[in-house]
């Protein structure tokens, strides 16, 4: 790793290197050929189109109502999951015993809920936060029950020789134990709702981001389609890096250490 | 003893599950949700048994099958024969490495209008998407896998004298397997995902077509039944997968 970050200037070149002369290559490619599509566009383009879309705030629009529908699902589903567990990796009977049930349901694709919620809330934002909040539960979920078995024993040991109940338990001892992880669960949730949360816009909601990028493509713009790609793609990047950091922040002090 | 008590808590896990099912009926015969949103399970079974005996069913559950699988292989294939391919040469591990890194986390749903634009509303645009989004983990678990092989086993093959696609064939995959396998089960989730999305775009004849259509003429019985083959498809899938895996991967248990 360290050897890494001395070169890390050298890195980041070597990383950028290759897509730029990609991008430089079909630039010229299509300027030089005058070559015309439906479905491509040349890479100035597609950031002419970009900028057209940031100023008229059509991409910051369609940007919030993505957002609002991906965090309204990651509240509630990641809720749910994190109490359910909570439930169950502290209570070990029930963890077997419904360890069958949710093995069951777990697999179910969350878009396949996506024609019940249709049904249920009709188009809009309830549709999405509903689909999304199915997928949420379940990286929470098994994140939240792993780590409490990763608890040091001694800890639980001191809650027993101090007879702090079940609620105190769990909010003295446990949750600021698993609190590290569950932040990495944070994360990895949030990635899942924005895919699911673009999928379901892509699919049959009309709104939000998924749905720009279809009309774009249907209506024949390339170039915005393609910017739009470009994107999704940096709005799903750029929560990941955010949260990281933040993770790094708050939580440097408990990242496992490099061990020999 | 020992033997017998996993059995019991899996019988345990079964009765819960069980359990679970009848709640879902006492709640659906007491009428606390519409009808129309919530059929009981009885309902759905009901739905689920006429479509099989009708014959209407098996053409849907096989075309969503068929399509899985094929995108699925697709982009196994491509993913292991780039993530080699990458993997083998440090100089691609650094020039072309992050590029894939960033690309992973894209949504893979995002590229259908552009697969639309090349391919149109057709299978081949289908299985395009599913090769392409299923490709990442497959294609990383590869790259990576390559190139973690304990180095001293390269150089053992250099003293066997061993050609390149010797070292791959015979050192470099079966030492990434346990990685490559597992990425091979991810694909597999998201490949059964976008094969249900695919459809429900194009109205290609599967079992995601069928529950979007089910949804817009409320007939809730067919949906849940449909809603439950997707679950068993994914369920089954997934269980097929991982016995496959811990076959192959037997020799390793061993080893340890």
């Amino acid at each position: 790793m360290s050897g890494r970050r001395e070169r890390g200037g050298g890195a980041a070149a070597k990383a950028v290197i290759v897509p730029a002369a990609l991008l430089m290559l079909a630039e010229l490619a299509m300027r030089l050929t005058g070559f015309k599509s439906d479905s491509v566009a040349p890479p100035s383009e597609i950031l002419v189109a970009a900028f057209q879309a940031l100023h008229d705030g059509s991409i910051a629009r369609a940007t919030g109502e993505t957002l609002l529908s991906a965090f309204g699902g990651l509240a509630i589903g990641g809720l749910v999951g994190l109490i359910v567990g909570i439930v169950l990796g502290s209570v070990a009977i029930l963890d077997r015993l419904f360890d069958f049930s949710i093995e069951t349901i777990r697999p179910i694709p969350p878009i396949a809920l996506m024609p019940i919620a249709l049904m249920v809330f009709g188009f809009g934002a309830r549709l999405e936060i509903a689909v999304v909040a199915f997928a949420a539960v379940w990286p929470v979920l098994i994140l939240t029950r792993a780590a409490i078995a990763g608890i040091e024993p001694q800890l639980l040991e001191v809650a027993r020789a101090l007879r702090l109940g079940f609620g105190a338990r769990v909010f003295k001892i446990v949750v600021p134990a698993i609190l590290p992880r569950l932040f990495v669960a944070l994360r990895l949730a949030t990635g899942v709702a924005v895919i699911v949360a673009v999928t379901v816009e892509i699919t049959v909601n009309p709104v939000g981001l998924g749905y720009a990028i279809m009309i774009a493509g249907q209506s024949l713009r390339p170039d915005l389609m393609l910017a739009l790609l470009i994107w999704i793609g940096l709005v799903g990047w750029g929560l990941n890096f955010a949260l990281q950091a933040t993770e790094r922040s708050l939580f440097g002090f408990a990242m496992p250490r490099a061990r020999p | 003893m020992t033997r017998l008590a996993p059995f019991a808590w899996r019988l345990a896990g079964l009765g819960v599950g069980i359990l679970l099912v009848l709640l879902w009926q006492r709640i659906a015969d007491a009428r606390v949700i519409p009808a129309v949103f919530l059929p009981g399970p009885d309902q759905a079974w009901a739905s689920l048994l006429a479509g099989f005996e009708s014959g209407g069913l098996w053409p849907k559950l096989l075309a969503t099958v068929l399509r899985m699988v094929y995108g699925w292989l697709l982009a196994s294939l491509l993913g292991i024969a780039i993530g080699a391919a990458i993997g083998m040469s440090a100089l691609a591990r650094t020039y072309i490495g992050p590029t894939l890194e960033f690309l992973r986390p894209l949504p893979a749903p995002a590229i259908i209008p552009l697969a639309i634009a090349f391919f149109g509303l057709s299978d081949t645009m289908v299985l395009g998407v599913i090769g392409f989004g299923a490709l990442w983990p497959m294609l990383l678990a590869t790259m990576h896998g390559f190139a973690a092989v304990e180095p001293r086993l390269y150089e053992v093959a250099r003293t066997l004298g061993l050609s390149r696609l010797g070292v791959v064939v015979k050192i470099a995959l079966p030492s990434s397997l346990p990685d490559i396998l597992a990425g091979m089960r991810l694909g597999l989730t998201i490949a059964l995902i976008l094969a249900v999305v695919g459809e429900m775009l194009t109205g290609q004849d599967g079992l995601g077509t069928w529950i979007l259509r089910a949804a817009r003429a409320f007939r809730a019985a067919d949906l849940f039944a449909g809603v439950i083959l997707l679950g068993l498809l994914g369920y089954l899938s997934a269980q097929a997968l991982s016995l496959v895996e811990s076959r192959l991967l037997r020799w390793r248990a061993r080893a340890r």
